[in-house]
């Protein structure tokens, strides 16, 4: 996997929207086989870039300085 | 003395009397009252006594100790109060007395008048319309927090969004939220966290505190940049009870800072198991694809046996077997009718050939020498060598004399 994959650039939301929408696809209608694959594959890979964002995640603060934003990390 | 005197009540009854009267009186139950604390007493049972007093009567009160501790405002000898209640009778005591559930201060009075006033005038105006309320979103991408950078409201927001939902971006627009100022700093910090972050939610905060320190929340200028803000708002202002203006202008009030928190971010948790289903659902679509699919192959396997050359040959091959063996049936019993009908010819030829009367002693008479039968005494003269016959053989003879 390279960072210039599609898949790693989609945010959780992005990523989860597709996998959903592939899920409902295989579940309803009839596609070529090749095609299902493509589509499981394409969904585990969904998959797995949306449970490593939730593994990964850390919860960026900014704060407003003015008329600008700053990378204020205040933990007290 | 005579013998009966009127009748007279205990003590008790008496008490237990004006009791049910003062205690079934509507107007005394459920009231307001204003007056100077006296003889404040806090014995160890946590429960408190004072009198209100005005120029010319005392009333006697208490405080049960479970409403003393969530009272706001600590009572002082010698200050002006209202106080609510009810107003009941200490039997043991011989006393009525006003049991307080709630107390304000002279000046909280003044400002719980201008704070229903100022409600009523932004109700009328529509702030607080339903249909105003705007969704929150399901996935906020960014999170706007507006309260005051020091206060511990903003450390259980931000523990609860970390907790909950790490994959926001949360931007702080710190601001002053009490005392001199704070509502303008408020305002300006709406205006300027929606100008600059842009952000999909925003929750105005602030940990709990007197009525009087939540007071800048019911400000109109805070009212109004709560209602212009383009991001939905959720408030958390102060404990559960507490509600301010600005709760009644967001589009979704909160109790507390962390459960405005909680309610504008979905959970981690919840968001894992969804995606554990989400990977069955696949799963589970694949493999109905790959059952379809091979259901279709085993259909087209078997026509395609039917109809290939070979198949054919095969299907062919065993419609000749079978004709050859229907053939070679017909042919068996035909052979068994014929075997049948011989054995009774021969049957029938048995009867009719002359050999068969020998056996009842007829005999067969020959010429030696030729074939001819004899069947006349002039086919024979003295001398002939002749053959005889019978059932069980042939035997030779000779003609002696002819006898006509």
């Amino acid at each position: 996997m390279t960072e210039l994959t599609p898949i790693e650039n989609l945010s959780y939301e992005q990523a989860y929207a597709e996998l959903e929408a592939i899920v409902a696809a295989l579940e309803s209608d009839q596609r070529p086989l090749d095609e299902a694959i493509a589509l499981f594959e394409r969904g585990q890979a969904l998959t797995q870039r949306c449970s490593s964002l939730l593994d990964q995640a850390e919860l960026k603060v900014r704060m407003l300085n003015g008329e600008s934003l700053s990378n204020g990390s205040d933990e007290a | 003395m005579p013998l009966f005197q009127p009748y007279s009540l205990t003590v008790s009854e008496v008490t237990r009397y004006l009791r049910q009267l003062l205690e079934g009186d509507e107007l005394l139950q459920e009231l307001w009252v204003e007056g100077e604390v006296c003889n404040l007493s806090r014995p160890a049972s946590g429960h408190i006594y004072f009198s209100l007093k005005d120029s010319s009567a005392v009333l006697r009160c208490v405080i049960w100790r479970s409403t003393a501790q969530r009272l706001r405002c600590r009572l002082q000898d010698g200050e002006a109060y209202q106080v609510h209640g009810s107003i009941g009778v200490y039997e043991a005591g011989g006393q009525y007395q006003l049991y307080v559930d709630q107390v304000r201060s002279a000046g909280e009075g003044a400002l719980y008048l201008e704070f229903m006033r100022l409600k009523a005038r932004l109700e009328a105006e529509g702030l607080f319309d339903i249909e105003r309320k705007r969704p929150i979103p399901a996935w906020p991408r960014c999170i706007g927090l507006v309260t005051s950078p020091s206060g511990a409201a903003l450390q259980d927001m931000l523990n609860t969004l970390r907790r909950r939902f790490p994959l926001a971006e949360v931007i702080l627009a710190p601001t002053a939220v009490q005392g001199e100022g704070a509502p303008e700093a408020i305002a300006h910090a709406l205006e300027q966290i929606n100008a600059i972050a842009h952000p999909d939610v925003i929750l105005l905060a602030r940990g709990g505190g007197s009525l009087e320190d939540l007071w800048a929340f019911n400000d109109e200028r805070v009212a109004y940049a709560v209602a212009a803000s383009p991001a939905p708002v959720i408030t958390g202002i102060g404990h559960e009870t507490d509600f301010t203006i600005a709760d009644f202008v967001a589009d979704l009030r909160a109790p507390t800072p962390t459960a405005a928190a909680e309610l504008a971010t979905p959970d981690k948790e919840d968001l894992r198991a969804e995606l554990v289903e989400r990977a069955a659902g696949l799963a589970r679509g694949l493999g109905n694809v790959l059952f379809v699919h091979r259901w279709r192959l085993d259909g087209a396997r078997g026509r395609l046996k039917t109809l290939s050359p070979l198949g054919q040959i095969q299907q062919k091959r065993l419609r000749l077997d079978d004709a050859a063996r229907r053939a070679f049936q017909a042919v068996e019993y035909h052979l068994s009718l014929q075997t049948a009908l011989l054995s009774g010819v021969k049957l029938h030829l048995g009867a009719l050939s002359p050999f068969a009367v020998l056996s009842r002693g007829y005999a067969i008479v020959t010429r030696e020498d030729e074939a001819a039968l004899v069947k006349q005494v002039s086919d024979v003269a003295p001398g002939d060598k002749l053959r005889v016959r019978v059932s069980d053989g042939v035997f030779g003879a000779q003609v002696t004399q002819p006898d006509e």
